[in-house]
């Protein structure tokens, strides 16, 4: 069995504690939002996961690149871990989104640019998953995976800009909104720190994640090994 | 003067999303890594013997 090292206990440690203190802000400190009222509160949530989210798509692009040059495995499972740790927090950014536009938009959902950019961000990772599922070759599969990462990396910039390139309902909390935009507001002090907060806290909590699951990628790759070497 | 709407359901609903979605997370990371242990020394001790026969 793999030993755990300490520093990943520390960030474990670390990831619980900031986690507390970004819900304390979040739920607590920050103050009530004047017009939505305590909806608002899960903006800086919504906000951090998708921070991440993005992230780490651009970096299993960036990975894919680093694989298809060197070859090596360890790229790959890079890869991997950030597309998984990516969906999970995207996912939780989407469904947020949709339970603040209920009583800000007066609807669950619509086909805004940046809703719908959003939502086939995630379809296309998930869609990674079952062509990497589909693959029996690892080497193949790396490729492949490596190549759909590369080209699914694009939707991350495009998800980022297009509220502020189209006309949107989607409000911009940093930067020029659009005319359309509803839902808007603009951040007082103690807003900012829960905001900035969240942000540094799910930084902390996606690199936890992501060795977490750097480390499940190596498992499974000797597991593989193993097999054959046994099955020969 | 306006009176600042009841959303709280809402907000609610929303972390209770966001950390039952963390949490299933990390829990399906502990089974797989659980599994995969599991599988290691079943294929540790198979290889052991197979290299004894030999």
């Amino acid at each position: 069995m793999q030993s755990k090292p300490i520093a990943l206990t520390i960030l474990d440690i670390v990831s619980i504690i900031v986690l507390g203190i970004a819900s304390y802000l979040a739920l607590v400190f920050a103050p009530t939002e004047a017009v939505m009222g305590d909806v608002q509160r899960v903006f800086y949530f919504h906000i951090g996961t998708a921070w991440v989210g993005l992230v780490g798509f651009v970096l299993a692009a960036v990975s894919g690149i680093a694989y298809l040059i060197t070859k090596d495995m360890r790229w790959d499972r890079f890869e991997v871990a950030a597309v998984e740790v990516s969906t999970m927090f995207f996912f939780i950014t989407i469904v947020l989104g949709s339970i603040w536009a209920r009583p800000a938009w007066n609807t669950w959902w619509t086909w805004d640019p940046r809703l719908t950019t959003a939502a086939v961000t995630e379809l296309i990772y998930i869609a990674y998953f079952m062509l990497r599922q589909g693959i029996e070759d690892p080497d193949k599969r790396a490729r492949f995976g490596a190549v759909y990462a590369l080209l699914g990396g694009l939707s991350a910039p495009i998800t980022f800009m297009v509220i502020r390139l189209f006309r949107t309902i989607h409000p911009v909390v940093i930067g020029n909104q659009s005319a359309e935009a509803q839902g808007g507001f603009s951040m007082t002090p103690d807003m900012r720190t829960a905001f900035f907060f969240a942000l540094f806290a799910f930084t902390i909590i996606f690199i936890d994640m992501m060795w977490h699951r750097i480390r499940l990628g190596g498992l499974q790759e000797k597991v593989e090994q193993l097999k054959l070497n046994v099955s020969i | 003067m306006e009176t600042i709407p009841d959303t709280s359901g809402y907000m609610i609903a929303g972390f209770v999303v966001s950390f039952l979605t963390m949490g299933l997370y990390v829990l399906s990371i502990y089974l797989r890594n659980k599994n995969l242990n599991q599988d290691l020394e079943t294929l540790l001790s198979l290889e052991t013997e197979q290299t004894k026969k030999k």
